[in-house]
């Protein structure tokens, strides 16, 4: 077995008396897709949060590419090539699409102190973000402002931005969220194949779509992780069933 | 071509227009109000870069414009007195030359920026523009309290300072010297708008998250910003200076601050010829109506008012309409 390329180990977050992450420890291997669901006020988002930078754990480390980066800024995370897709989706709202992937493929080149060359005309940038935007169907949106975009239109644009990242792990945040059922199953699909360029965690509400794509589930349950396994260890597992498989059969 | 080009070409054809119907017509006070204009208006797409691209609401500009002339103050009053402004460990003279004394005025409005903006962009929003209004208020009561410079009462310059192959106390030649300097400032602004550096800042103003989660950092893209900013208005400070062969501390004043932001926020926040529009709708409102009142103010304040609630692309927005996105 590889080593794993982004390992939690044991984190700890507290807000006052409330443990959102209680010792949690996850990792991720190269090719597969590691979802982590939970019912609602598990600790996914502050989780995921921590991973990305946005909150720093109480205890414990997090380890990307064999180093300790807990002390890492989002920024820092993010050019070691962590691609993070947001839950809520976070854009430049004015932007056209394509000035939004554009955004992206600046932030992999590492760095935007170029004053004078016109960057909408930089046809390396170029290519990368239409070829970002070809991959999740949004091509002929390139020039439609962002804020006019649906909802699922904005999370497609949220996967590709973070695709010209090229990045070494992709952290999704509820990516099909709010997609209807067409669109989900298209980037279903899409997620599925893109195991084979980084590996993806995945946190997602949509059941189908996550026992269908994972190798492995990670279940967060009050803070905790209860258990991680493949798809058929997690839908056998008592424990899940009681905390949360359970919930949606009672429905 | 766009609406907003249209107009833009339209605006600098109507400032080259004027100024010269008035030489024409031998009216020398209409040529000095064109080039208080253009001058306002440099100052004015030195803040636009901060706020409009960059979201930095800065209310303290006046600091970088004072910054700028007296930089042209004191190295004109050296030059006019014949006494060196150090002697150890090196000489520095004063000087008369308006290319020596812009290079010296953009570059020490760029300092001030730097120092300034290092502190105050660690904080955002209200506190943002409070810590630059102190800023602003810490450099007037210096001027103030400075008497090698005047102090309070200022400090005049008996002579233009000269550009070489012009006479600039011919008031078309100093108004052609003004304009060429802002069109410049426009071409290099359009440009920086234009690059990846336009398109990371006003991304980070627009979402500060994303920004970050493409692994570049918000506070440089502000920094850099903030300092190009203080570099030309600092210029325009100079230029000013020199229209009025006079600094005093009122070019500090949080008064001035506060005008530059108007122009912006007249003709537009964010749009290229935005204070270009705004500074000269400020000056034209300010000559016919100060004209009938010395109270014009409260038209000024209502126009604003107007501005801010109903249409919030300043006067550019509403005649060319929402902005395009430049792809």
């Amino acid at each position: 077995m590889t080593d794993p390329i982004l390992d939690v180990r044991g984190i700890s977050k507290s807000f006052g008396a409330l443990k959102a992450s209680n010792d949690v420890s996850l990792d991720l291997r190269e090719g597969e897709i590691h979802a982590l669901i939970g019912p609602n006020g598990a600790g996914k988002s502050t989780l995921i949060q921590q991973i990305a930078g946005g909150l720093r754990p109480d205890e414990g480390t997090i380890w990307f590419g064999g180093t300790d980066i807990t002390a890492e800024s989002t920024v820092e995370r993010a050019r070691r090539g962590l691609g993070r897709t947001f839950q809520i989706s976070s854009l430049a709202m004015e932007y056209s699409v394509l000035q939004n992937v554009m955004l992206g493929a600046l932030g992999r080149r590492g760095g935007a102190f170029r004053f004078f060359s016109p960057v909408m005309k930089d046809k390396a940038l170029l290519d990368e973000a239409h070829d970002a935007l070809a991959q999740v169907g949004l091509e002929d949106f390139a020039s439609s402002i962002t804020a006019e975009l649906s909802h699922g239109q904005r999370r497609q644009l949220e996967v590709a931005v973070a695709l010209t990242l090229s990045p070494r792990v992709f952290l999704m945040d509820e990516p099909m969220a709010g997609l209807g059922t067409e669109g989900s199953h298209r980037l279903m699909n899409f997620l599925g194949t893109l195991r084979q360029r980084a590996p993806v965690l995945l946190v997602e509400h949509d059941m189908d779509a996550v026992f269908y794509l994972a190798d492995r589930i990670s279940v967060l349950v009050y803070g905790k992780v209860i258990a991680t396994g493949t798809a058929d260890e997690i839908r056998a597992n008592k424990d899940v069933r009681a905390a949360y498989l359970g919930e949606e059969e009672d429905a | 071509m766009r609406r907003e080009t249209l107009l833009n070409v339209a605006v600098l054809l109507g400032l080259l227009v004027v100024p010269l119907w008035a030489w024409a017509s031998d009216a020398p006070f209409i040529i000095t109000l064109a080039t208080k204009v253009v001058i306002l208006a440099i100052a004015g797409i030195g803040l636009n870069l901060a706020l409009g691209l960059g979201g930095l609401v800065s209310l303290g500009h006046a600091a970088f414009f004072g910054v700028g002339g007296y930089a042209m103050g004191i190295l004109a009053s050296h030059a006019q007195s014949y006494t060196p402004l150090m002697e150890w460990p090196l000489l520095i003279e004063g000087t008369k030359s308006m290319p020596v004394i812009w290079l010296l005025a953009a570059v020490t409005g760029a300092l001030a920026a730097l120092v300034i903006g290092a502190l105050s962009l660690r904080t955002t929003g209200v506190y943002f523009i409070m810590i630059t209004l102190a800023f602003g208020q810490m450099f007037y009561y210096f001027a103030i309290s400075w008497p090698a410079y005047g102090g309070e009462d200022g400090l005049p310059i008996y002579v233009r300072n000269g550009f070489p192959g012009l006479d600039t106390l011919d008031p078309i030649q100093y108004f052609a010297l003004c304009f060429g300097v802002m069109c410049l400032v426009l071409l290099f602004v359009a440009r920086l708008a234009a690059s990846a550096f336009g398109l990371a800042l006003s991304g980070a103003r627009q979402n500060a998250e994303r920004v970050q989660a493409v692994g570049l950092v918000p506070y440089r893209l502000y920094l850099v910003a903030f300092t190009l900013s203080g570099a030309i208005t600092g210029l325009s400070g100079a230029l000013y200076a020199d229209l009025n062969r006079f600094v005093s501390p009122t070019m500090f004043s949080w008064q001035m601050s506060g005008e530059i932001m108007i122009f912006v926020i007249l003709g537009g926040v964010g749009r290229l010829f935005g204070p270009v529009v705004g500074a000269t709708l400020f000056i034209v409102l300010e000559h016919l109506l100060g004209g009938i009142s010395e109270f014009w103010h409260i038209y000024l304040g209502a126009l604003l008012l107007i501005v801010v609630l109903f249409a919030r692309g300043g006067l550019i927005g509403l005649l060319a309409g929402r902005e395009v996105a430049h792809d």
